[in-house]
C-alpha cells in the first residue's frame, strides 16, 4: 500500500486557483521531489498534505486512511506528519533536547532519554542537547529540525525547501547525509524545491509542476532523457530543438544531416516533428566543408560550451575542449541515443 | 493557520470584542434620543463656543508641539553637541508629567500674585494690574502652551526616528548638488519625515481633545468639559451622549487622517535603507545654541515643574504622608493591576484567534477591540454609563419582581464600572503590544507545533505564551501606567467616596492647594517614568 496517495486535488486561494486536479503516489520509503518554479503550487500541495491548507476537492490518503476528502477532515495534529521548514522552525525558547522531544509522547523518562540520544546520534549532534537553537550553525539547526521530526516517528516526512538557507559549499554534503538517514530508516518523504540540482541529488522520483498541475512524474533520468513536452525538457536542462522529418522507423532527417535512433520512434514515417537534442548529445569537429560556424566559445572547466550557427539557427553544444576558434567551420554529429520527438 | 479550529475560539473573541464596543454603540444610540430641554439650550447658547474652543485648542497645541519638537528631534538625530546623549532620552520625560500639574505650577509662577509678576512690580514699581500688560496664564493660549509642553515628546520621538532612518547617501547627494545643511533640512529631511510628523501630530491632537483637567483648571470650556458638566450639573445622559458623539466625529476624523498619513509612511521607509550614520559636529556658538535650546525645553517642560513639586512635597511632607495617601495609592495600585491583567488576557485571546484562525472574519475582533483607545475618557465614561445604568435598573426590577431585596446600584455604584471602563479604554495597548510580539514569531513554528501533535490550547500555552512574554510584560506595564494616570473617566465613574491618586491630585489642583497633593503627583510622575525608560531601552536595542 502506498504511504501517501493524492487524488484529483483542487485548491483555490482568494479566488485564485492554485491546484488543478493533482494526482501523486508516494510508496513506502520513497523520496519524491515536487519540483517547479515559485508560485506553481508545490508548497500548497505540501501544506494540504500536512492539513495546514484546505483543499476544495479531491482526496488525500495516508497509509490508506483518508485524511481529507469530501466528507472527512483529520486535523494536522492527528495526521502523524513530520515537517521540515525553510527557516527550520525551531522553538527559540527551548533547548535542542526539548525541541527534539517536543512531539514525543512516551511516558517514562528512560525511553525518552534513549530516544533523544538516538536522534542526536543519528544527526551527529551528540552532546549538544543543552544548547539553544541560536547557539547552533544553520546546518546544525537543520539537523535538529530533522531529529525533531523523526523523533515523532511520522508516517511521512514533508520537507519545504529545506536546503535553501544552507551555504552552497556544504549543501550537497548535507543533502546526501540526510538522504542516507531517511533511506536507512525507510522513511517516505515529500520534498519541495525549485532547484533541479537539489531534486536530482535528493529524490528518487520527481514530480514536475506547472501552474498547479503535475506535468510529468517519474525518475530523474526519465524526465531528463525522455521528457513529454518542452516545458519538462527546458526545466531540467539546456535543450536544442531541430525541425526534423521522420524518414524511417529509426531515422530522421534534419538540417545537420540524417540522425539514427537506437530505439523505435514514436512518430510515423513522413511526419514533421521537432527533435530534442541536449547540448552534450551533440559533437563538433573542425571541417572546411562543415555546415556550422562557431560564433561563441566559453570554457566551463569540465566541458567547453560552443554556440554554433547553422543558417539562422544557433545550437548550444557541450563538448570536450577542442582548439577551435570563433569563425571556424565545423561538422556536427550526434551520439547514438533514443531520439526524443516533441 | 489551524484548519478546523474549534468554533468556541471565534465565539470567545467576538464576545470580547462586542463587550468592548458596547459603550460606543450605546453612546451613538443614546444620542439619537430627543432631549430638547438641555441640548437645545446648549445649542442655542454655548455649544458653538465649545466647539470652536476645542478646535482652536487642538490647532494651537499641535502647532506648539511641532515648534518645540522638530528642532529638538533634528538636532538629536543629525548633530553632535554637548549633552546630546542625555537629551536624546531626557526629552521624553515631559510625557510623564500630567498637564494639569504643569499648568498649576506655571499659574502659580506667572499669576498676579506669583513671584514673576511680584518681581516685575517691585523692579518697575508698578502698583496695579492696569499699570502694565502681562499675558493671562489662565486662557486658551496658556492651556495650549501647557499641553504642548507635555505632549511634544510624541512628535519628538517619531520625528527623531524618522530623521535617523533617513539614508545618509540622500544627504550626500543633496550636498554635492549644492544644498547647504540648512537647505537640505527644508528640502529633504523635513518632507521625508512628513508622515511621521503627521502621525505624531495626530497623537497630540487626540490627547488634546481628550484633556479634561487642564482646560477645566483654566476654565476654558471645551467639548470635554461640556460633557462632564452636562452629566454632573444637568444630569442629562442624552445631552452628554450627543456632545460625546460630536467629539467622536472630531476624533475619528483625526484617526482617519492618521491612517492616511501612515499609508504613505510605508512607502517612504521602503526607499530609505538605513545607511552609515553621518553627523554634523557642532561647536562654538552653534553647539551652545543647540544645547541651550534642548536644555530650556527640558527645563520648562519637566525639570522646573518637577523641582517645584519636590519643593511642595518637602514643605508639606508631614501633612501629605498620611493614611489617605496610602489608601488612595492602594486604590490606584489594585485597580491598575486588575485592569492590566484583564487587558493582557483579552489581548492574548484576540491575537491568538486572529493568528491561527482560518476564517477571515476572525481578523475583525482585535480591530474592533482597539477602538476603545480612540475614545476620550469622558466620552467613554458616558458611553459605559448608558448600558450599565440600564442593567442596574433591570437587576433591581428583577429583584423586585421576585420579591427579593433590591440590591441598589451594584454596577454603576461600585468600582466595577471603573474597572470595565479602564479595560475598554486600554485593551488596545495590550493588543498592540502583543501584536508586535506576534510579528516576530515565525508562522512555521505554528505549523511545526501542529504537525507535531499540539492542540490549539497547548500551542498557545507551550509555544506562543513563552515566546510572547516580552510583549505581554510590556503590555502589562503600559496598561498599568495608563490606569494610574487616567483622570477624566475616573472622575466621572468613581463610586461616591472613592478616590485614587489621579482624582486626589486633581482635587487639590482644583482647590488651589497642590502643595498637599504634591507627594501623590510625584508618585504619578515616577510611575510614568517607568515606561519611558522601557520604551527608550527597547528602541536602543532595536538599533
Amino acid at each position: 500500500m502506498a504511504t501517501l496517495q493524492v487524488s484529483n486535488v483542487h485548491s483555490s486561494y482568494q479566488k485564485h486557483v492554485v491546484l488543478k486536479g493533482l494526482d501523486l503516489t508516494v510508496e513506502k520509503g520513497e523520496i519524491v521531489a515536487l519540483l517547479g518554479p515559485s508560485g506553481c503550487g508545490k508548497t500548497t500541495l505540501l501544506r494540504a498534505i500536512a492539513g495546514l491548507q484546505s483543499i476544495s476537492a479531491g482526496e488525500i490518503k495516508i497509509n490508506g486512511k483518508a485524511v481529507v476528502s469530501d466528507n472527512e477532515f483529520v486535523a494536522s495534529e492527528k495526521r502523524g506528519i513530520g515537517m521540515i521548514f525553510q527557516d527550520y522552525a525551531l522553538f527559540p525558547h527551548l533547548t535542542v533536547a526539548e525541541n527534539v522531544l517536543f512531539g514525543v509522547k512516551l511516558a517514562d523518562k528512560a525511553s525518552k532519554a534513549a530516544r533523544l540520544e538516538n536522534m542526536l546520534a543519528l544527526v551527529k549532534l551528540d552532546g549538544l542537547g543543552e544548547r539553544y537553537p541560536h547557539e547552533l550553525s544553520g546546518g546544525q539547526q537543520q539537523r535538529v529540525s530533522i531529529a525533531r521530526a523523526l523523533a515523532y516517528e511520522p508516517e511521512v516526512l514533508l520537507l519545504d525547501e529545506p536546503f535553501s538557507n544552507i551555504d552552497a559549499k556544504v549543501r550537497r554534503e548535507m543533502m546526501l547525509e540526510i538522504r542516507n538517514i531517511l533511506k536507512s530508516h525507510n522513511i517516505s518523504a515529500v520534498f519541495v524545491t525549485h532547484s533541479k540540482d537539489e531534486a536530482f541529488v535528493f529524490a528518487d522520483k520527481l514530480a514536475l509542476f506547472n501552474q498547479g498541475q503535475i506535468v510529468q512524474c517519474g525518475d530523474a533520468e526519465r524526465l531528463y532523457l525522455r521528457p513529454e513536452d518542452k516545458y519538462v525538457a527546458d526545466f531540467l536542462g539546456a535543450s536544442n530543438y531541430l525541425e526534423a522529418t521522420v524518414i524511417a522507423d529509426k531515422r530522421v532527417s534534419t538540417l545537420i544531416g540524417d540522425i539514427e535512433s537506437d530505439q523505435q520512434l514514436k512518430a510515423t514515417v513522413g511526419s514533421e516533428v521537432e527533435l530534442l537534442l541536449r547540448p552534450q548529445q551533440l559533437q563538433i569537429a573542425r571541417s572546411e566543408s562543415g555546415v556550422g560556424e562557431v560564433i561563441e566559445r566559453r570554457f566551463l572547466g569540465s566541458v567547453c560550451q560552443y554556440l554554433v550557427s547553422i543558417g539562422s539557427k544557433t545550437l548550444d553544444i557541450h563538448s570536450e575542449y577542442l582548439d577551435i576558434k570563433i569563425g571556424e567551420k565545423v561538422a556536427i554529429t550526434t551520439t547514438l541515443h533514443g531520439l526524443v520527438l516533441l | 493557520m489551524i484548519l478546523g479550529l474549534a468554533k468556541r475560539w471565534s465565539v470567545a473573541s467576538y464576545t470580547l470584542a462586542l463587550l468592548i464596543v458596547m459603550p460606543l454603540v450605546a453612546l451613538i444610540l443614546q444620542s439619537f434620543l430627543p432631549d430638547e430641554a438641555v441640548f437645545g439650550h446648549l445649542m442655542a447658547t454655548v455649544l458653538p463656543t465649545y466647539i470652536s474652543n476645542t478646535l482652536l485648542l487642538i490647532f494651537w497645541v499641535v502647532i506648539g508641539a511641532l515648534i518645540f519638537a522638530i528642532p529638538a528631534a533634528w538636532l538629536v538625530a543629525k548633530c553632535r553637541f554637548p549633552g546630546r546623549n542625555i537629551f536624546q532620552w531626557a526629552l521624553l520625560l515631559p510625557l510623564a508629567m500630567p498637564a494639569y500639574v504643569v499648568a498649576y505650577v506655571y499659574t502659580d509662577l506667572f499669576d498676579y500674585a506669583g513671584p514673576v509678576q511680584r518681581t516685575l512690580r517691585s523692579l518697575f514699581s508698578w502698583q496695579t494690574p492696569h499699570d502694565y500688560y502681562f499675558p493671562q496664564v489662565r486662557s486658551l493660549g496658556g492651556a495650549a502652551i501647557m499641553l504642548a509642553l507635555v505632549l511634544f515628546p510624541y512628535i519628538y520621538l517619531l520625528a527623531r526616528t524618522a530623521f535617523m532612518e533617513q539614508s545618509t547617501s540622500l544627504g550626500h547627494a543633496a550636498r554635492v548638488m549644492g544644498c547647504s545643511p540648512w537647505k537640505s533640512f527644508w528640502r529633504l529631511s523635513l518632507p521625508m519625515a512628513r508622515p511621521a510628523l503627521a502621525v505624531g501630530a495626530t497623537l497630540v491632537a487626540m490627547e488634546t481633545a481628550a484633556d479634561f483637567a487642564t482646560v477645566s483648571y483654566f476654565a476654558v470650556p471645551t467639548l470635554t468639559t461640556a460633557v462632564y458638566d452636562t452629566w454632573f450639573e444637568y444630569g442629562s445622559l442624552t445631552a452628554a451622549a450627543k456632545l460625546s458623539t460630536i467629539m467622536l466625529f472630531v476624533v475619528f476624523a483625526m484617526v482617519g487622517f492618521e491612517r492616511f498619513a501612515r499609508r504613505k509612511q510605508q512607502l517612504f521607509q521602503k526607499q530609505s535603507a538605513p545607511g552609515e550614520l553621518d553627523y554634523f559636529c557642532l561647536n562654538g556658538a552653534k553647539a551652545f545654541a543647540a544645547t541651550g535650546y534642548c536644555f530650556i525645553l527640558l527645563a520648562l517642560a519637566f525639570m522646573l515643574p518637577f523641582a517645584i513639586l519636590l519643593q511642595y512635597a518637602w514643605g508639606y511632607f508631614a501633612e501629605s504622608w498620611n493614611a489617605k495617601f496610602f489608601e488612595y495609592s492602594f486604590n490606584s495600585l489594585w485597580i491598575s493591576l486588575v485592569v492590566s491583567l484583564v487587558c493582557v488576557c483579552i489581548g492574548i485571546v484576540l491575537m491568538f484567534v486572529r493568528r491561527v484562525s482560518p476564517h477571515k472574519a476572525d481578523m475583525l475582533p482585535s480591530r474592533l477591540a482597539s477602538t476603545g483607545y480612540a475614545l476620550p475618557g469622558t466620552v467613554l465614561a458616558i458611553g459605559i454609563l448608558v448600558p450599565f445604568t440600564q442593567l442596574d435598573f433591570a437587576i433591581n426590577d428583577l429583584a423586585y419582581y421576585f420579591g427579593l431585596q433590591e440590591p441598589g446600584l451594584i454596577l454603576t455604584g461600585s468600582s466595577f464600572i471603573l474597572i470595565c471602563a479602564f479595560c475598554i479604554r486600554f485593551a488596545a495597548i495590550a493588543i498592540g503590544s502583543i501584536e508586535n510580539s506576534y510579528k516576530r514569531i515565525s508562522p512555521s513554528l505554528d505549523m511545526a507545533s501542529v504537525t507535531l501533535g499540539l492542540t490549539p490550547k497547548s500551542l498557545l500555552a507551550r509555544v506562543h505564551i513563552p515566546l510572547l512574554r516580552k510583549g505581554i510584560f510590556a503590555g502589562l506595564l503600559l496598561v498599568f501606567i495608563e490606569c494610574m494616570k487616567e483622570l477624566p473617566a475616573a472622575l466621572l465613574l468613581r463610586p461616591i467616596g472613592f478616590e485614587n491618586l489621579a482624582t486626589y491630585v486633581f482635587q487639590f489642583v482644583s482647590d488651589e492647594q497642590l502643595e498637599h497633593g504634591a507627594l501623590a503627583a510625584i508618585v504619578i510622575v515616577l510611575v510614568g517614568l517607568v515606561p519611558l525608560i522601557y520604551l527608550n531601552h527597547s528602541l536602543e536595542q532595536e538599533k
